[in-house]
């Protein structure tokens, strides 16, 4: 299998090159060679405790820890001015959080809040590059190991075959000499990955590195960020807003809103088992019925949910979210519970029909069904269906079920 | 036709605007520029060479590129230091520095003069300490050289600024991400980022340090071989209807005015090209 990426009229990449030997001369940090789900909670690499972060009257971090496990490739997701960035920036040292006395920052057991950016020895990745543009890709790669103290910097040959061996990794050797504005921008951001990686880096934090890219070149990057993260098994934080860029590329996803973290899970446990509305919403499409607690129900009009759940209390306004494939079209009424629309506009072009509608209770509806299905029901804008409810997720007043 | 309206005046017009911006350009700087050669080459080569080798001329001379190099290195460290301040960090005050870095352009040069003459003065505030001190300000060297560098201070600062504004912080970031110190990002990173412009600066800054007469001539005393500069030296000479000597060391400013303008034009060239290449990186798949 072909596992190359096309990033415009660059050669392909392939899987992240595996020299013999190569990785323990690049990270000696030992990491069990586990698969790569990784979600099994190993020794913790990073740990944020109670960070607080104010810009002026803007509160940017309220109270937020984290743990990031070794060799796990963790996404902070969230809409911007959520914090998320914010928080990859407190944990570089970039930013300095708010003097709190329960604040603390841990790498690998060892305490760093007082520590600058450069004695944490973290690799930062950034959105917009940040290639020193007066030098070529090499020196570029080879600046974290230049300018280190005299007698820990590595001899010129050293530094030379480190480099290269880098070269190869991001697979860009031809390219050595070449400066930043030469390069396409999914080149430029292997280089900052490659520079970042250089320094042999306890954590690589990366801050919406794909964001400035294409749709199509991002796809390829992300998925090449994946085996390359589980060719060196450095425990990575990646700020993104994509949700499908983090359940895609991340072992872990921390899902970040209003300078809080909402949830942290697998990305299955975010996907399916939201732990609020804000995540529900924030994951996907959603369709947002206003119902009630009855009989241990969950209903809506007609429309019902019979595993309401334990907790809810009869009475209690209920919403229902559901996600535009939990709900079924049926030209005819089949005596299911369903509710009367009318289709508004029918969107065929992707990999599921799009289609809109408007319920007779006044809400607008999507529902997206297989194209199969399409062509089966064979319906068309103006005409009356009926809705049935497949799945939902209800949330009451003070909790979720 | 609208499309074609902005190019339709009539050729007459264009060149009727032409020749009336160079007919200016020629009476108001070609021609006095060339009358400054003619007087100074008047009485022949051996006259000229004598009036730039006279000792008082030389001693002009000395003292202007001493004022000029002073200033020039002062403005220099203080000008990336201010522009590196301003535009890489927030602090309480940055809008009182900025506008005080332009007060020198807002305040005559004379004023500036003898603001130096009230602080330093024999009746200044500091004249009699300094002169129990036995130390000369006014009307020495120490005078010419700091009323020079009040004069030039805003040019390297007020080019690196907006440079620096617009290059942001990602880059001394990575640097110091990557285990740069403080010294290393400034040498490795910073300063070859912003060379071209630290040398545009620079260049405006010596022009306008060789040409400067106000706040020196308040300062200076006159004092021939001593605290004369190549302005005062022209204006001392020409009170004399010493007219060709006058010239002489005039046509010497006007040479290396000439000078800054090239070197300015070129790195203008420079600068040119940077920014369209930066322009390019600005576009993530170009």
């Amino acid at each position: 299998m072909k596992l190359g990426m096309s990033d415009r009229s660059e050669q392909p990449i392939s899987e992240p090159a595996r020299q013999p030997g190569a990785a323990p001369v690049l990270w000696s940090s030992t990491r069990p060679a586990s698969g790569t789900s990784g979600a099994a909670p190993g020794p913790v690499s990073i740990e944020a405790r109670h960070i607080h972060k104010t810009f002026g009257r803007y509160t940017a971090l309220q109270d937020v820890s984290l743990t990031v496990n070794d060799g796990e490739l963790l996404a902070l997701l969230g809409p911007s001015g959520s914090g998320k960035t914010t928080l990859l920036r407190v944990i570089a040292g970039l930013e300095s959080p708010d003097p709190h006395s329960e604040s603390r920052l841990i790498f690998a057991g060892r305490d760093v809040t007082g520590e600058d950016v450069g004695q944490r020895r973290v690799g930062f990745v950034f959105q917009h590059y940040a290639l020193f543009r007066n030098m070529t890709v090499f020196e570029n790669i080879a600046f974290g190991l230049r300018v280190r103290p005299r007698k820990q910097r590595p001899s010129p040959a050293s530094i030379r075959d480190k480099v290269r061996e880098l070269l190869a990794l991001i697979q860009l050797e031809s390219l050595a000499d070449r400066y930043p504005t030469q390069l396409s921008g999914g080149q430029r951001q292997r280089v900052a990955l490659a520079r970042a990686l250089a320094i042999e880096p306890k954590v690589l934090l990366l801050d919406e590195p794909f964001g400035a890219l294409d749709a199509k070149v991002r796809q390829g990057l992300r998925r090449w960020l994946r085996r390359l993260h589980d060719t060196v098994h450095v425990t990575s934080l990646l700020v993104t807003h994509d949700q499908e860029e983090a359940l895609e590329v991340a072992d872990r996803i921390v899902v970040m809103n209003h300078a809080r973290i909402e949830q942290a899970g697998t990305p299955e446990d975010v996907f399916h088992r939201p732990a609020s509305e804000f995540v529900m919403d924030f994951m996907g499409s959603v369709n947002l019925f206003h119902g009630r607690i009855e009989g241990g129900k969950a209903v809506f009009g007609p429309l019902a949910l019979d595993h309401a759940g334990a907790g809810a209390v009869d009475g209690q306004t209920a919403r229902l979210f559901v996600r535009p494939y939990d709900l079924h079209i049926d030209r005819r009424n089949t005596g299911k519970p369903s509710l009367r629309a009318r289709v508004q506009r029918i969107q065929a072009a992707g990999p599921q029909v799009r289609v809109e509608l408007q319920a007779e209770t006044g809400e607008a509806v999507v529902v997206e069904i297989p194209h199969p299905q399409f062509r089966e029901t064979a319906i068309a804008p103006g005409d009356e269906v009926f809705v049935a409810l497949r799945d939902a997720k209800v949330f009451t007043e003070d909790y979720s079920i | 036709m609208n499309g074609r309206a902005a190019s339709k005046d009539p050729a007459v017009l264009q060149w009727a605007l032409t020749l009336a911006a160079l007919a200016f350009l020629a009476v108001f700087v070609v021609l006095p520029l060339i009358n400054i050669f003619g007087q100074a080459f008047e009485k022949g080569w051996q006259t000229y060479v004598a009036a730039l080798t006279d000792p008082d001329a030389l001693s002009a001379i000395r003292l202007t590129l001493l004022a000029t190099g002073t200033a020039v290195a002062c403005n220099l460290a203080f000008g990336i230091a201010a522009a590196w301040a301003i535009a890489k960090f927030q602090f309480r005050g940055k809008n009182i520095l900025i506008t005080l870095i332009d007060l020198p352009f807002a305040v005559s040069p004379v004023i500036a003069g003898l603001i130096y003459v009230l602080i330093f003065g024999a009746q200044g505030w500091m004249g009699e300490w300094l002169d129990a001190h036995d130390i000369h300000i006014i009307f020495a060297v120490p005078g010419i050289v700091l009323a020079t560098t009040f004069v030039t201070f805003p040019f390297v600062a007020r080019e690196l600024i907006p440079l620096m504004q617009s290059q942001g912080t990602e880059e001394e970031e990575a640097a110091l991400s990557l285990g740069a110190g403080g010294w290393q990002v400034l040498w490795r990173v910073t300063i070859p980022n912003i060379k071209w412009s630290l040398l545009y600066g620079v260049v405006l800054c010596t022009a306008r340090a060789m040409g400067e007469f106000g706040a020196v001539s308040v300062v200076s005393g006159h004092i021939r071989g001593l605290t004369n500069t190549m302005p005062l030296q022209v204006e001392v000479l020409y009170n004399e209807y010493n007219f060709t000597a006058a010239f002489a060391v005039a046509s010497l400013l006007a040479l290396l005015a000439l000078a800054s303008l090239t070197a300015k034009t070129l790195l203008e060239f420079q600068m040119r090209r940077a920014a369209a290449e930066q322009a390019v990186e600005g576009n993530p798949e170009a």
